[in-house]
């Protein structure tokens, strides 16, 4: 590698490359069509025409790549879920994080640095000893630690809060970690343009043509073109697109607020999160202090920020580090989270025959970001939806199925 | 600070407000509406009419809004939509 790159180095006339071309004209048809160019969708993009075989795809994004939910999260990679069937669907997220950088020839700087949430009531000891065993038997790396424990990870945490809601534990998840959003969606968007996916940027999706129970065209501000099948996966959007399919989702969008402090020296090498305090921390490779995850108090489309949530975020912070209270903000973001009446996603058929859902993402999208992607190429590939993506049908509503993982977020809802 | 004016205090910070949802067309006490009137909330893009409480004083109002520019365009006690 050493000796190519200074070959390389001393060459006179550099081949320039793009990962990404430019968009290019819209065909009459594609086989499939996906409406939302973020991670999820690009990750989808990336397994139809890498692993099936099917390169005739199109790409919708009605904006710039990857600039919407997937440039606004925090990162956050984890299985620590309460239900069997979540974990056992996050699990296989993790493990595709964990050989991703190989995987894509990209580096997505995957740090698998371990994540401990804090426990400050008894109430919330227990069901972290029912995450744990859980987690335990999913064959995920997850146990329940006690304050000594919790002090030896993060030395630096204040435990006492000040004599209110002191932490009592903690529940340590090392399979936990972070990863660069915009490098995850670059290295699928590089992986399937090259065999031939099509990226459409500024392509915004304006109605669907339907006949006998299925969409056979997709109308875009630049036309109107054939579809064999849909892939829906628009964030915060989710809601609007389907309805001009005729389809009605129970989603509700509130923003979701984050902000990240001036770099400082490293401090903090696990990502520190409390459910009560409703916030959570990680340094990153920058040095920034990334804080997290203050939920809207009422519904909104909009990703204004607010004085209110930065001053909850600041307090969760300042409880748990206190010395982070001359730190500058350098910036904050909002981002519009679709919230399922049971914090788990949709993910699968939907009452039409060729239109495939990826919604519902919420506040809990990005970690699922390779494994949504690979299981819905496979469901649009075969056409039949794979076992571990039956639990998130959206018929589960009709029929009371949920799939209760309320308690196992940090974001305030 | 955003402002919220209830209809009994006047204009009040609206952290002294609890969000109490939209107002539903769908009612769970009808069982063929029970699974919408459950699951499925307006989630409009534009006005939407909700529910408030305004905490310290317990009142119940409801507050049309816009979801997208966060404006209030009216609020009123229940039944007492002005004309």
């Amino acid at each position: 590698m050493p000796l190519s790159l200074l070959k390389y180095g001393l060459r006179a006339r550099h081949v320039s490359f793009r990962d990404i071309p430019s968009t290019p004209e819209l065909k009459r048809s594609y086989d499939v069509v996906i409406i939302g160019g973020g991670g999820h969708g690009l990750a989808a993009a990336y397994y139809l025409s890498n692993v099936h075989g099917i390169r005739n795809v199109a790409v919708l994004e009605k904006g710039y790549l990857a600039g919407g939910n997937t440039a606004r999260n925090t990162t956050t990679i984890r299985s620590n879920y309460m239900t069997e069937e979540s974990v056992r669907f996050y699990k296989e997220g993790v493990e595709l994080f964990e050989t991703m950088s190989r995987d894509l020839g990209f580096n997505v700087m995957f740090s698998q640095r371990g994540q401990l949430t804090l426990a400050h009531s008894e109430a919330t000891m227990r069901s972290f000893h029912l995450r744990a065993e859980m987690g335990k038997h999913m064959g995920t790396r997850i146990e329940v630690a006690d304050v000594q424990t919790v002090k030896a990870l993060c030395p630096h945490l204040n435990l006492d809060l000040g004599g209110q809601h002191e932490v009592m534990g903690g529940l340590w998840h090392a399979d936990g970690g972070t990863a660069r959003h915009d490098a995850v969606a670059w290295g699928y968007a590089k992986h399937a343009s090259r065999r031939g996916v099509e990226i459409h940027q500024r392509t915004e999706v304006t109605g669907f043509e339907l006949a006998g129970g299925r969409v056979t065209h997709v109308r875009t501000n630049r036309g109107t073109i054939a579809a064999g099948q849909v892939l829906q996966a628009v964030g915060g959007l989710n809601g609007q697109v389907a309805a001009m399919a005729g389809i009605r989702l129970p989603i509700r969008c509130f923003p979701l607020q984050a902000m990240v402090t001036q770099p400082l020296k490293p401090f903090l090498d696990i990502l520190v999160s409390s459910a009560n305090l409703h916030t959570y921390l990680v340094q990153s490779s920058r040095g920034e202090v990334v804080i997290g995850g203050g939920s809207d108090p009422y519904q909104l489309a909009s990703t204004r920020s607010t004085l209110d949530q930065k001053e909850h975020l600041a307090e969760g912070a300042l409880h748990l580090f206190p010395f982070l209270h001359k730190v500058k903000l350098l910036r904050q973001w909002a981002g519009i989270t679709d919230m399922t009446p049971d914090y788990s996603p949709i993910m699968g058929a939907s009452p039409l025959r060729n239109y495939w859902l990826d919604c519902g993402w919420g506040t809990w999208g990005f970690k699922a970001t390779p494994v949504a992607g690979k299981r819905m190429a496979e469901t649009i590939a075969t056409g039949r939806v794979p076992d571990v993506l039956q639990p998130f049908d959206l018929r589960r509503f009709d029929s009371f199925a949920l799939l209760n993982e309320m308690g196992a977020t940090a974001a305030s809802h | 600070m955003k402002l919220l004016t209830c209809p009994v205090n006047g204009p009040r910070n609206i952290t002294e407000f609890q969000y109490l949802g939209p107002v539903r067309e769908a009612s769970t006490e009808q069982p063929e509406q029970l699974i919408e009137g459950l699951f499925y909330a307006e989630n409009p893009l534009g006005v939407m009419r909700e529910w408030w409480r305004h905490t310290p004083s317990n009142t119940v109002l409801i507050a049309e809004r816009h979801t997208v520019s966060d404006e209030i365009v009216a609020t009123y006690l229940p039944n007492r939509k002005p004309a």
